[in-house]
């Protein structure tokens, strides 16, 4: 399959402390790759790094064959391609949910209000909340939420999703809801870069577990390989610990 | 009994001196014509430098930077009465503008420094995760801040401004300074020519109180209906 994103020797220092000390690694199109490490290992600042919401300080990463770094990119023409969840959802409070997901589309030209709103409604249906569209965000629960925001990135039709430990933040009942519209986009065969704390995700649904410590990544394999036989010595510690 | 009737006969004598004979009461409706037509304007003006400025505060260059910074530093480092007689004897001494206008741009340019300041410390108090939720769509960072960070500031700055504009509005009384006849110069003509303090005074004060009042009234309206968003 083709290479959606080379990521060569990437690089990230904030000030004195060097957080990705050389990242190099290449998702084709299709892969679920879920991200994995200890917190502080720098695996959201990976993440971050791949729409540059954190600017590298070295290294470079390949979007579709565009090498994005480089500062003469336009990168907002490739972020409407990378779709991305957070962590807190980070939904715009002062809008209907309808205006959380239309707002992109509309303003960036990428379809007129009609049909942004259309397409909307198809993505709340599917994961269930058409009745929602005319709500304000603080009247969902936190799984609503995310279930939105994924909607949100989705009315861009991004050739990849970027998911910053969707989970996290979630009460335990609603964290089933959330992995359940991710399973069924990894099923349609989007490609996905998901850091998570969800090892029966990466397990079930991954293509490719990394193992990110210290800045780089220590271990990549497939999931059955990952989990049974892991090599890396720390990653058999964190796996005995979180197991 | 006596002293009682005497005293409100006198009031009533003194009413009528003040504000009915030689249609004085003209005057002051003249003057509460100009404080609106300043005072509007002034605060419009004072929205606009302000926004230019408060952004120029957080922008990453340098200079813009710089800019806003002597600005405000300018600006809140002099009295507005020096600030309005240099911009209407100096600046625009060889302009041939009406008046008011001239004077509410000198409000405005004034208000404008107290606003940025309101309107950065608005802007940093919505969350980071905002304008990154904007910019992972593919906004720029204009359409982020206009479509996403400025409206729900506006929510949160909205009381600041109100209280700023209830300040600009009592400010405009320094117009007479500059040859205006607003509630203030009106009430000091009456005096001047009656030789009576009391009632014009206290009268141009009540006028000047009821304004506030109704545009607080109105503006509490206003503020329930931006949050409305927030309380369901």
């Amino acid at each position: 399959m083709e290479d959606m994103i080379n990521i060569k020797n990437l690089q990230k220092s904030f000030g004195e402390n060097k957080v990705l000390k050389g990242i190099t690694t290449d998702i084709k199109k299709g892969e679920v790759i879920a991200i994995i490490g200890p917190s502080g290992c720098g695996k959201s600042t990976f993440l971050r790094c791949l729409n540059l919401l954190e600017q590298p300080t070295g290294g470079e990463i390949d979007f579709e064959g565009v090498n994005i770094t480089d500062p003469k990119t336009n990168i907002n023409e490739h972020r409407m391609k990378m779709g991305m969840v957070f962590q807190h959802f980070n939904l715009f409070p002062h809008l209907t949910i309808l205006g959380n997901i239309t707002l992109a589309p509309v303003l960036l030209k990428k379809a007129t209000k009609e049909e942004a709103e259309k397409k909307a409604k198809e993505l709340l249906d599917r994961v269930g909340l058409l009745d929602r569209a005319d709500a304000y965000p603080s009247q969902l629960s936190g799984g609503q939420k995310q279930r939105i925001a994924i909607v949100r990135a989705l009315a861009m039709n991004p050739d990849v999703m970027l998911f910053d430990e969707p989970t996290s933040a979630l009460d335990p009942e609603m964290v089933g809801e959330v992995l359940d519209v991710m399973k069924s986009l990894a099923k349609e065969g989007m490609t996905m870069v998901v850091v998570t704390h969800e090892m029966g995700f990466a397990r079930e649904v991954a293509s490719r577990v990394l193992f990110i410590d210290d800045g780089v990544i220590v271990e990549d394999a497939p999931p059955k390989e990952f989990f049974s036989n892991p090599k890396n010595e720390r990653l058999k510690s964190f796996l005995a610990k979180i197991l | 009994m006596n002293g009682l009737t005497q005293w409100f006969n006198e009031f009533g004598e003194t009413f009528y001196k003040c504000f009915i004979r030689e249609n004085r009461y003209q005057l002051l409706l003249d003057g509460i014509g100009v404080t609106l037509k300043v005072s509007l304007l002034a605060v419009f003006i004072g929205i606009i430098i302000g926004l230019l400025i408060a952004l120029c505060n957080l922008s990453k260059n340098k200079f813009l930077r710089g800019i806003g910074k002597v600005y405000t530093d300018v600006i809140r480092g002099t009295p507005s009465v020096t600030q309005l007689m240099i911009i209407y004897f100096v600046i625009f001494a060889t302009v041939n503008w009406e008046k008011w206008i001239i004077a509410a741009i000198a409000f405005g340019i004034n208000s404008g420094a107290y606003v940025s300041e309101i309107i950065r410390a608005g802007i940093l108090s919505i969350d980071k995760g905002q304008t990154e939720a904007g910019r992972s769509l593919g906004l720029n960072g204009y359409q982020t801040m206009i479509r996403i960070v400025i409206p729900q500031a506006v929510k949160n700055i909205f009381p600041a401004l109100c209280n700023e504009f209830i300040v600009l509005i009592k400010e405009t009384a320094i117009v007479g300074y500059v040859g205006l006849v607003d509630i203030q110069k009106a009430g000091d003509f009456i005096k001047s020519s009656t030789f009576i303090a009391f009632m014009p005074l206290i009268g141009t004060a009540i006028i000047y109180f009821i304004i506030i009042k109704a545009l607080t009234i109105g503006l509490g309206f206003i503020e329930k209906a931006l949050r409305k968003s927030e309380n369901r």
